[in-house]
């Protein structure tokens, strides 16, 4: 049993996402797809699931083309994929989830509610899952989400699984637990691709790598034969310098003081639950922690986007608690947003437009009522040369620039100013390495200017590399504080609400 | 290393929640309510007046069922629940009953205001109710068509078009060939117009409100148009016949229940049976659990294999052709003639009772008869002749309908991908 | 910048830029885009229209079956007549020409109103309420008071935009409190307002003495819009809307509080990240934009003969203002065209029914499917096989009613 890809190239209008690429896997054989974002990994994997109909090219099991025009057909051709985002239906039970698109029915298309329930009890068992079907997927955390994906895939029978960056919503010590899965999944002669843009995991889970740069594949290489260096040299196609370099913090005076702050979330829970924490100025202080354990909310009340419904917030002592998002900005908090494209920019505006967002009061951008368009377009000119934003022209809409250039003009916008706090979440999500390593120089400049800044991120590789204190945030408080000398398994069984990181101490 | 402990279970002094601030408000205006009924319902009226309510109606088979009470001690009585009630919330110690007493103060209210209205008078409270049940069906079955799409997550604000443009054709095919030709025509209309829908918000991605919109601009144009061009001039063709009521054996006699629910046209029946299939339905069966789904997480359907298109298309038609039996309710049931523009809003109101169904189909039913219950209302105080103006009675289930969709009687989430168009590639 | 960064081509500072003009006008960059388009939807609508006229000709229908020939001949026949009647009606004459700047005036103050609101992200449906209640006020300060028509006319449309604007506001206000979605609410305002304006009309305060029936008492002389031209009826209303579409392209691209209704207009999430108040924007728009309909509402009563406030005055002026600004692509300068474009529909759709006998609801038809061609323009490519598939800036309003 043997699953190949064939020379398949994908066009899209002004993008060739994949260029001539093959790639072969064999029953029982855990083959690692590795690349930048942009690389094409995500456009190749949807080609082989369906969703994508490549240019040219062809999709093979034991040499017999595959006719793949939808899900549907993958799936029967026994190809199972595990998205990066859950493809789960949040209200639905883990049962009606699985069940989903193959359902045991009675007659009339009554749902046989009892063998759903048995099916996943069966699989969960098989494999040590542990997942109760009746549990309403919304309510899980996303660990156990993702082995109900997993449990859809093999109720499915699939031969070939495909995991999209499996570990980039799990805490170091759930990684070890997924890696048994997988282990579990090969020994009994699965094919398993794994699409990651983590070396170290590649490298101890992989029996093949196989790197994609710019829509091609460049290189196939055996774990034993390489080393992460070696490996981030062949994605990114130049030396890469793994480690953010900078100097030793000297923290200042606290700017940033939250007390016992307590914020509920869209379902009116208490996202936030009486947490605590400080961030003086000079100082990178990092939130590490699983996503969804309050992070957003956390992020959103400081910068005044949501409303608090207990503790105080003070900038430099003074009590910001209850302020609007601009009497905040206007105290010089720089913020970069987690979503960049729901909430950091307006994607129908050009670059002007987007530099001049949260300032387009003040002078010299407007004169009492009236803009000023030509000052605006200047400090555009002038920010996307110093920021290094890669645009044809400031006149053009924001929403034709790549992720990392967009986010250079986030940040540019945010640190022109004489920042005190900056307030960074997931400021390098989704972005390419270049741009990855710039917005890091700058956040570090920041910090050497005696800003005080505060990171969260769910890649804790992040968080390491660029954080003084390290603060894990689990269930809406902080369960544990490192400094930057803790290891990835201290700071990730904090992440999992044990309090390690404090018996420590 | 250094940690600092945060207490395990840190008691922290909290602002109001929102549902907190909510009860709040209900609970006050309850209270206010409730001085309202004491002083102009209760003191406002002679002591020993007395108000009768009428529990049957001529033709039945119990004859002469009446309630009689004392008019100002009703209202006293009511107004102490009231207060009661509004206290309660005020207090806010059970949130979670805000809304049941919100609905039983709201109910007392009606009836301290009826006992009012029919103060030295008799009052036919059990026509009101068979009126209400009447009156319900084309805002249930507009609210059923909703909830058919936006299940799907596609929004249909065309429901007013829908039952137009059906009352219009159910009323020429109706008088042309028969009623059962009228209903079949209309149901056949409202399936054409939801699969126009269906396109033009699937197939080509129009914002889905402004689909609906050119929906019905069109279809007020079209029918305008044809019943001055062609009704005008064929006056025999808008007099269709009408589906008469049926009188279930036994069941229709019982006093009260009887007349509301068991001496009625098919179109009530059909809707009871509707609400009923639906529930099960969407619920229980594997066309619900993927019609859901599809208005949930249409990605997520999509990867297991489910055309969600085809499931959109397929709801979207479907929720066309209860709407078309909506619009047949009116011309062929209600009343037997075509007047421009006759649904009057009553599509809107359907949208508005679905939302306060909250997208289920129970919730549906009773959400219409609260609209039912407006609207009936209205007719009787104005054949009862209270000091308020006919105008102000007539706004009142448009008032109705901005309170529902302001939330003021709580707020559920709508299916996760209502009005996105789904976009594969 | 590095390399590989293209410095711009224009030097900073220029005020108008070429993509600007696309940017604003959402028709993509060429102007082939922003006719064509427009063009054929009018083009499909009238054909069909047509198709509905010849089919619904009750006298010639018997004739398809023993005459097919005749009955071909005189159904072309009559769809001639009838688009002839529409265009001299329209533009046949100096009559004609000025009944179509008549006609506009309503429709353009209209169509500002509902671009204001599309601009800016919410759906105002509520245009024909907004006309009742502004149109009301601008009466009730037309026959209530005695002043000199330079005093006396500025009045009433101050009144005009207070009622329009707090009847818009209400909208505004319920959306930015509740969530509640400003479609719903603004249909029910209208029903509302025209039950109000019955009640209104009968009341000792409005009412004509010695008339039961809801008419009002005539506004002064010196409120009416004085005429232009000799005794044509077009009058200074059309010139405030021609300048009501320059104050608001100044407001919507020069100003401050137009780069916030954008914004928001464009992404609500990102406006509140930018510290701009969503909620109070909201009731901003909808006070402007039933400001606009105020001035609608007030030229129904004191634009036009007899001068009186009846019954449901403000008729389908609302809701052709959405066409409207759809077809103008919710910019002032496309709403000014398609309002005289509509205006001409109006003014020749009252000579089709005198000359012709076909309802004027045909061009409530018309428009309607005017808006289906604009707002999918895959359809009108579809239709007359057009390439060029450039980005289509649609505009979104439905995501779900707000909970």
């Amino acid at each position: 049993m043997k699953l190949e890809l064939k020379g398949i190239t994908k066009q899209f209008p002004g993008v060739l996402a994949n260029d001539n690429v093959n790639l072969s896997i064999g029953e029982g054989e855990i083959v690692a797809l590795l690349g930048e974002n942009g690389a094409g990994k995500s456009t190749l994997m949807n080609i082989l699931y369906g969703l994508y109909t490549p240019t040219s090219g062809e999709v093979l099991i034991d040499n017999q083309p595959l006719e793949l025009h939808s899900p549907g057909d993958a799936i029967a051709a026994g190809i199972g994929m595990v998205h990066q985002h859950f493809m789960l239906v949040p209200v639905f039970t883990v049962a009606e989830n699985v069940i989903l698109g193959d359902e045991p029915t009675k007659r009339i298309g009554w749902l046989d509610a009892r063998r759903a329930r048995k099916m996943v009890k069966e699989i969960s068992g098989r494999y040590s899952l542990d997942v109760d079907p009746d549990a309403i997927i919304e309510d899980l955390p996303v660990g156990i989400q993702q082995r109900v994906e997993i449990i859809k895939v093999l109720a499915r029978e699939a031969r070939f699984v495909v995991f999209d960056e499996p570990t980039s919503v799990l805490t170091p010590n759930e990684v070890e637990g997924f890696f048994e899965i997988v282990a579990g999944l090969k020994a009994d002669g699965k094919g398993i691709i794994f699409i990651s843009h983590k070396l170290g995991e590649a490298l101890e889970i992989a029996d093949r790598i196989v790197i994609m740069r710019r829509g091609k594949t460049v290189a196939e290489v055996l774990p034993e034969e390489v080393d992460e260096e070696k490996l981030a040299e062949l994605m990114v196609g130049r030396p890469v310098d793994l480690v953010v370099h900078r100097e030793e913090a000297k923290p200042a005076d606290v700017v940033l003081s939250v007390e016992n702050l307590v914020v509920l979330d869209d379902r009116l829970q208490r996202a936030v639950d009486g947490l605590s924490l400080e961030v003086r100025a000079g100082e990178i202080v990092g939130i590490a922690g699983v996503q969804g354990n309050g992070q957003t909310e956390l992020v959103e009340s400081l910068t005044g986007l949501r409303t608090s419904l207990g503790g105080v917030v003070r900038l430099n002592g003074e009590d910001i608690t209850t302020k609007s998002p601009r009497a905040i900005h206007k105290r010089n908090v720089a913020h970069v947003p987690e979503d960049r494209q729901k909430s950091g920019l307006v994607l129908p505006f050009t670059v002007t437009e987007n530099i001049v967002l949260d300032s387009y009061y003040e002078a010299p951008v407007s004169r009492g009522v009236q803009m000023n368009w030509g000052a605006a377009r200047d400090r555009a000119v002038r920010l996307v040369e110093e920021y290094d934003v890669r645009t044809p022209s400031v006149d053009v809409l924001v929403s034709t620039l790549s992720g990392g250039n967009q986010q250079k003009v986030i940040v540019a916008r945010e640190f022109d100013r004489d920042v005190a706090l900056v307030i960074a979440s997931q400021p390098t999500r989704g972005i390419d390495v270049g741009s990855i390593e710039y917005i890091h120089s700058r956040i570090v400049q920041e910090r050497d200017n005696q800003s005080a800044v505060l990171i969260v991120s769910s890649e804790l590789d992040e968080i390491m590399a660029l954080s003084d204190r390290i603060l894990v945030m689990f269930e809406g408080k902080i369960a544990g504080e490192f400094d930057s000398s803790a290891t990835p398994t201290e700071i990730g069984l904090a992440m999992l609400g044990s309090q390690g990181g404090l018996e420590a101490s | 290393m250094t940690a600092t402990a945060t207490p395990a279970k840190a008691e922290v002094k909290t602002r109001a929640t929102p549902a907190e601030r909510r009860a709040t408000v209900i609970g006050t205006v309850m209270v206010l309510l409730a001085v309202f009924v004491f002083w102009v319902f209760g003191l406002g009226l002679e002591s020993g007046v007395r108000s009768t309510f009428n529990l049957s109606l001529p033709g039945e088979r119990f004859q002469n069922l009446v309630w009689e009470v004392n008019a100002q001690w009703l209202s006293f009585v009511v107004a102490a629940i009231m207060a009661f009630l509004g206290g309660l919330v005020l207090r806010r110690s059970h949130v979670k009953w805000t809304n049941v007493a919100l609905a039983i103060g709201l109910g007392l209210f009606a009836l301290g205001f009826l006992t009012w209205a029919a103060a030295e008078g008799s009052f036919s409270l059990v026509g009101m109710l068979r009126s209400t049940v009447l009156l319900s069906v084309p805002v249930t079955l507009g609210a059923l068509s909703g909830l058919m799409c936006e299940r799907v997550a596609v929004i249909n604000i065309a429901i007013e078009g829908q039952l137009l443009t059906a009352a219009f054709v159910g009323t020429i095919l109706g008088s042309a060939w028969g009623i059962w030709a009228g209903l079949i025509g209309a149901m056949v209309t409202g399936a054409l117009l939801g699969a126009v829908l269906a396109v033009l918000s699937i197939r080509y991605r129009i914002d889905q409100i402004i689909a609906g919109v050119v929906i019905n601009i069109f279809a007020l144009g079209l029918t305008s148009f044809l019943a001055r061009r062609v009704l005008s001039q064929a006056p025999d063709l808008n007099s269709p016949g009408r589906f008469t009521s049926i009188k279930i054996p036994i069941l229709g006699d019982i006093p009260v229940i009887g007349s509301m629910f068991f001496d009625h046209n098919i179109f009530v029946y059909a809707m009871f049976l509707l609400i009923i299939a639906l529930h099960f339905g969407l619920f229980y069966t594997r066309w619900g659990l993927r019609s859901r789904s599809v208005g949930e997480h249409p990605k997520a359907a999509d990867t297991v294999g489910i055309n969600v298109y085809r499931v959109r298309y397929r709801n979207v038609i479907l929720g066309g052709v209860i709407a078309g039996f909506g619009g047949a309710f009116l011309t062929l049931a209600q009343v037997s003639r075509f007047e421009e523009n006759l649904t009057a809003g009553i599509g809107f109101i359907g949208l508005a009772a679905m939302i306060f169904g909250r997208w289920r189909p129970l919730g549906v039913l009773g959400a219409g008869l609260v609209f039912g219950f407006a609207r009936a209302l209205q007719q009787k105080l104005g054949i009862l002749g209270t000091p308020i103006p006919s105008e102000f009675l007539s706004m009142t289930p448009y008032i109705v309908t901005i309170i529902v969709v302001a939330g003021v009687v709580g707020r559920a989430r709508p299916p996760a991908a209502d009005g996105q168009p789904y976009i594969k590639d | 910048m590095t390399e590989s960064g293209t410095p711009p081509e224009n030097e900073p500072g220029d005020k108008e830029l070429p993509d600007w003009y696309a940017r604003v006008t959402g028709v993509g960059s060429s102007l082939r885009q922003a006719l064509v388009i427009p063009a054929l939807a009018l083009l499909s609508a009238l054909i069909i229209a047509a198709f509905i006229i010849a089919v619904t000709d009750v006298d010639i229908l018997p004739l398809w079956g023993t005459d097919p020939g005749e009955a071909f001949r005189l159904t072309i026949g009559g769809i001639g007549d009838a688009y002839k009647a529409l265009f001299v009606g329209s533009f046949g004459s100096v009559r004609a020409i000025t009944e179509t700047l008549f006609a506009a005036t309503p429709l353009i103050f209209a169509g500002l109103a509902v671009a204001v609101g599309f601009q800016a992200g919410l759906f105002n449906i509520g245009v024909n309420g907004q006309m009742h209640i502004g149109g009301m006020a601008a009466l009730w300060v037309g026959f209530s008071i005695a002043a000199p028509a330079i005093i006396h006319i500025p009045l009433a449309i101050l009144a005009a935009i207070a009622g329009g604007a707090l009847w818009g506001g209400i909208a505004g206000l319920l959306r930015a409190r509740t969530g509640a979605h400003e479609v719903i609410t603004t249909i029910m305002l209208n029903f509302i307002a025209l039950f109000l304006v019955d009640y209104l009309l009968k009341t000792t305060v409005f009412q004509q003495p010695g008339r039961n029936d809801p008419i009002s008492q005539k506004a002064a002389s010196t409120a009416e819009f004085p005429t232009l031209i000799g005794d044509y009826r077009v009058q200074i209303g059309f010139l405030l809307a021609l300048a009501a579409v320059g104050a608001v392209w100044w407001l919507m691209y020069r100003s401050t509080i137009g780069f916030e209704f954008r914004a928001v207009g464009s992404n609500p999430d990102g406006g509140k990240y930018a510290g701009i108040n969503v909620a109070w924007i909201y009731v901003t728009v909808m006070a402007v934009s039933g400001a606009l309909g105020g001035i609608a509402g007030a030229n129904q009563i004191l634009g036009l003969e007899p001068y009186r406030g009846i019954s449901n005055f403000a008729g389908t002026v609302g809701f052709d203002a959405i066409a409207l600004a759809l077809l103008g692509r919710s910019h002032p300068v496309g709403v000014l065209f398609a309002g005289l474009l509509f205006g001409a529909l109006r003014a020749g759709g009252r000579e089709m029914q005198g000359a012709a006998g076909i309802p004027i609801d045909l061009v409530l038809v018309v428009q309607a499917l005017v808006i289906v061609f604009i707002a999918a323009p895959a359809l009108v490519r579809a239709i007359y096989r057009i390439k060029t598939p450039e980005q289509e800036g649609g505009t979104t309003f439905s995501k779900g009613w707000g909970a």
